[in-house]
């Protein structure tokens, strides 16, 4: 005897809760289905947890300069497996967090691996054992994506770590090698850098953080190797050899030349690809899957009555407030609630947790160039914020880009301290298609680092007043 | 002590006007009664009279000016002898008008003439965001003209994109022609092409020809219109008109003048159609305030003989001949067109036998006049020859029902077709 459901989400993550809850909200019988833990990656194996490891290495890298403060911090002691304890701590309150949050809105929760059986049909399994079938009028997939392997590169998690590894060391590494310069790779980079391993990062592309604005990957590259980091940027690594407790890494760098670097231990960050094996796909005539992303239309509709995906299978950016409001999206489509509004990429921001922090929003000052448009851009320091200086971070900088006609803001770069905090006034500020002259007109409470957001626009219009 | 002069509230209702025109300098001498300015409302062009005596000392918002908030300063006397350019009374001169309305008092009393001009679109309030508003400019698109398909329809982005790529404006159609001869006078009205138009000229409406349209738009959409035609020969008051115009050279009285007495005292005796709907209750008129319809160049207007039904004919045909010239100048003061019982609409004279016409709210009714012509008519059998015109009654079936307007021709046809009661 089948279940029967208005939906079933296939999938427990930021995407699949939060459209589990925002189905629940709207009434009717509602499912989700988890293989590991409520809350995916995100909240037991990715944003949460990393922010507790990097804020463990913040407040290291604080006292280890309270000097710059006014007083002296002594026997300053790592202890790794306490940091690790508390970020699994944090995970752990979370995942129970979103539990009672299934229970309060009354969504059955199926602890298994869920998988298509047909149009409108999800079995469940445990252990390789039938657990639940489950009858649904909708299927929201949303399981979500995993780190990619490369040929020859794959990780044994002792030696080569993805990020999973790298997010409960048992060991603190002396040396480290960085394989991808993307949110991912640079966190964990500045993260183990704080914390006193010897990093190197390769990328392929030819700057770090390559989704962000070039000057913004310049700045932070310099502020990087400021602090001890290796960067080889187009380089490639051709080959991991391992030994016992070393790996040794053959990388072409950009000329041509090749370099061997021994690391203790590796970081494999190349990207991510979507989990769409074994999720019963085939199952149903007509999705289509693109470099292991399932296709969807603006909707997240992939074609087939009642089946949408949404998050991380559905492709980039790969993060999870976009997974969230697609899954809000997704459900309020099949709830068929009016004036709906697809998701506009160009207003997803996108933090990434590195010291000193970026964030960004929009285009990039090169790729609105290249959109044709005459730009105006600002851009200020933080060496000119009383704040930024009163809290001994003055590295950093905001940009601005304005569509010179219009006066549209197309893009917000910043890199910074707390700067993953400020971003979301430009991402209001974009979303109510504000011009240049509201945000010039908005007033912005003295003394605070979103100042700086303010200065930014007068810059680009050659009005900033205190730089 | 220098005195802000304030905009004016012409009507209860005004919450906003144009300033048309000045009609003193920054300099000049005014004394009490002066006129100092022209407004535009809604309605018709007024006069501002200068309640003080002094020197006009500045104006603060420049003639041609829309959308100036009543109470808003827009400038300032000075008295005789004082310095020019001295900071104005806080104490505002009290606008000419007799009654504040809740609108009027609840606009901000000391907007900066700045905030007056920035553009509203008065009435309904657009939605939009700032971008779309000024990619809009830009383009030269009007906002109220575009569907928004942002939250709540705000118009966003999009929207306007959408509107410059269908071709619903023209955008750089207008730069373009004054770009291309330096000095030549830029033209007025662009004329713009449209895909699948041909070339017109947009011509932009008038605070008037806004009114007319949301007046009517709103009548036919709200109220239940119903049309009832009756023939009425009109022989007899053709040569009761005929006698009276040759007994006093001055005397001028026209066919219709004669319908407005003959229909003042048709609603005096039936006074079911002497009505208007409102959502308190149906309001009985004890008088027959006529509204006659007059054309002008910017519209139509409705200036009213007011207690037609007590007058005689001379005064209604000397009243509604300066009213509608004083209509046709713009120079009609509020009380002489707001208001009115019953409207009456004549296209006799275009030779129009008969129309329909759209009830002027908030009144039940109104009585279209066609052309006065010889008919074939049947009298006892007999085919006879007989002037005659027909008029039609359009009522608010939500105040006025069929046999009250049935009832109220058949008296208007009693009075037209035997005039000589009509003097009783």
């Amino acid at each position: 005897m089948a279940d029967h459901f208005d939906l079933v989400v296939l999938g427990g993550g930021p995407g699949g809760y939060v459209a589990a809850i925002r189905a629940a909200q709207l009434g009717g019988k509602i499912a989700v289905v988890e293989r590991e833990h409520l809350g995916g990656i995100c909240l037991n194996w990715g944003c949460i947890p990393t922010k507790a490891l990097l804020r463990s290495a913040e407040v290291l890298h604080l006292a280890q300069h309270a000097k710059d403060f006014g007083f002296t911090v002594e026997g300053i002691k790592v202890d790794l497996a306490k940091m690790v304890e508390r970020s699994r701590k944090v995970s752990a309150q979370l995942n129970a967090g979103v539990k009672h949050l299934m229970k309060k809105h009354k969504i059955a929760v199926f602890e298994g691996h869920g998988r298509l059986d047909g149009p409108g049909k999800v079995a469940v399994a445990k252990d390789g054992k039938p657990l639940a079938d489950l009858v649904a009028k909708n299927v929201i997939l949303a399981t979500g994506a995993r780190a990619r392997a490369l040929p020859g590169l794959e990780p044994d998690g002792k030696l080569i770590w993805t990020y999973k590894e790298a997010m409960v060391p048992t060991v603190m590494p002396k040396s480290l090698l960085v394989v991808g310069s993307g949110a991912i790779g640079i966190e964990f980079a500045s993260f183990y850098r704080d914390l006193g391993a010897s990093v190197t990062v390769v990328e392929v592309m030819d700057r770090v953080l390559p989704v962000e604005d070039e000057e913004i990957s310049a700045l932070a590259r310099k502020s990087f190797e400021k602090q001890g980091m290796k960067i080889h940027t187009s380089a490639t690594v051709k080959a991991l050899r391992k030994s016992s407790d070393n790996v040794a890494a053959t990388v072409e760098l950009g000329g041509g030349k090749t370099i061997e670097i021994v690391a203790d231990r590796v970081i494999m960050a190349v990207g991510i690809v979507g989990n769409v094996e074994n999720i019963g796909l085939e199952t149903v005539k007509g999705v289509k899957v693109e470099k292991t992303h399932v296709v969807t239309n603006e909707w997240l509709e992939t074609g087939v009555p009642g089946l949408y995906a949404i998050g991380d299978l559905v492709g980039p950016p790969w993060l999870a407030h976009k997974a969230m409001h697609e899954g809000v999206i997704a459900v309020e489509r099949i709830a068929g609630i009016k004036g709906l509004h697809p998701m506009n990429a160009a207003n997803i921001p996108g933090c990434t947790y590195c010291r000193p922090q970026v964030a960004s929003v929009g285009l990039s000052e090169a790729k609105a160039k290249a959109s044709g448009r005459q730009v105006k851009v600002g851009k200020f320091p933080f060496v000119g914020n009383g704040k930024a200086i009163a809290l001994g971070e003055t590295e950093g900088m905001i940009k601005t880009v304005f569509d010179a006609k219009t006066g549209e803001l197309l893009g917000a770069h910043m890199i910074g301290a707390e700067v993953t905090e400020l971003i979301q006034g430009y991402v209001v500020a974009k979303s109510l298609e504000t011009t240049e002259a509201d945000l010039m007109h908005t007033v912005f409470p003295h003394p605070t680092l979103s100042e700086m957001m303010h200065e930014s626009v007068l810059d680009a219009y050659a009005k900033a007043l205190h730089f | 002590m220098p005195i802000t002069i304030t905009m004016p509230a012409l009507s209860p209702t005004m919450t906003e006007g144009k300033l048309a025109k000045w009609l003193k300098q920054a300099g000049d001498k005014v004394a009490p009664g002066d006129v100092i300015a022209e407004i535009e409302t809604d309605k018709a062009t007024m006069e501002v009279e200068a309640v003080d005596e002094g020197v006009l000392d500045q104006i603060l918002v420049q003639a041609g000016t829309e959308h100036v908030a009543v109470n808003s300063p827009i400038a300032v006397l000075r008295g005789e002898g004082e310095a020019p350019g001295a900071k104005p009374a806080p104490a505002a001169v009290p606008a000419p008008a007799t009654t504040v309305s809740p609108q009027a008092s609840r606009s901000a009393p000391a907007a900066p003439p700045a905030a007056v001009a920035a553009p509203s679109h008065g009435g309904d309030r657009v939605f939009a965001s700032p971008l779309a508003r000024r990619m809009a400019a830009q383009a030269g698109i009007d906002l109220a003209g575009l569907r928004g398909s942002g939250p709540q329809g705000r118009i966003v982005k999009h929207d306007v994109e959408a509107a410059i790529a269908g071709g619903k404006a023209a955008p750089k159609a207008a730069p373009a022609a004054a770009a291309t001869l330096p000095g030549a006078p830029a033209p007025t009205a662009p004329i713009v092409p449209t895909a699948g138009f041909p070339p017109f000229e947009l011509v932009p409406a008038t605070t008037m020809r806004k009114t007319i349209a949301r007046r009517l738009t709103e009548a036919k959409q709200t109220i239940p219109h119903f049309y009832l035609s009756i023939d009425c020969e009109i022989d007899k008051l053709l040569s009761l008109r005929k006698e009276l115009n040759a007994s006093d050279e001055k005397l001028k009285i026209s066919v219709n003048d004669m319908i407005v007495k003959a229909s003042a005292i048709a609603l005096m005796r039936v006074p079911a159609a002497n009505a208007a709907w409102t959502e308190e209750g149906m309001r009985l008129y004890k008088s027959a305030d006529i509204s006659v319809a007059v054309a002008t160049d910017g519209g139509l207007i409705t200036p009213i003989v007011r207690g037609a039904e007590g007058k005689g004919l001379a005064k209604i045909a000397a009243e509604t001949k300066d009213l509608a010239a004083r209509a046709r100048a713009g120079k009609l003061k509020l009380d002489e067109f707001q208001g009115g019982t019953f409207s009456i609409s004549n296209l006799g004279m275009y030779g129009i036998r008969a129309f329909s016409a759209v009830i002027n709210p908030p009144q039940g009714a109104i009585l279209a006049v066609g052309a006065g012509e010889q008919r074939p008519v049947v009298k006892a059998g007999a085919l006879a020859i007989a002037t005659v015109v027909t008029l039609t009654l359009s009522s608010d079936h939500r105040v006025v029902d069929g046999a009250v307007g049935a009832e109220f021709l058949k008296a208007l046809k009693a009075l037209i077709e035997d005039p000589m009661t009509m003097l009783l």
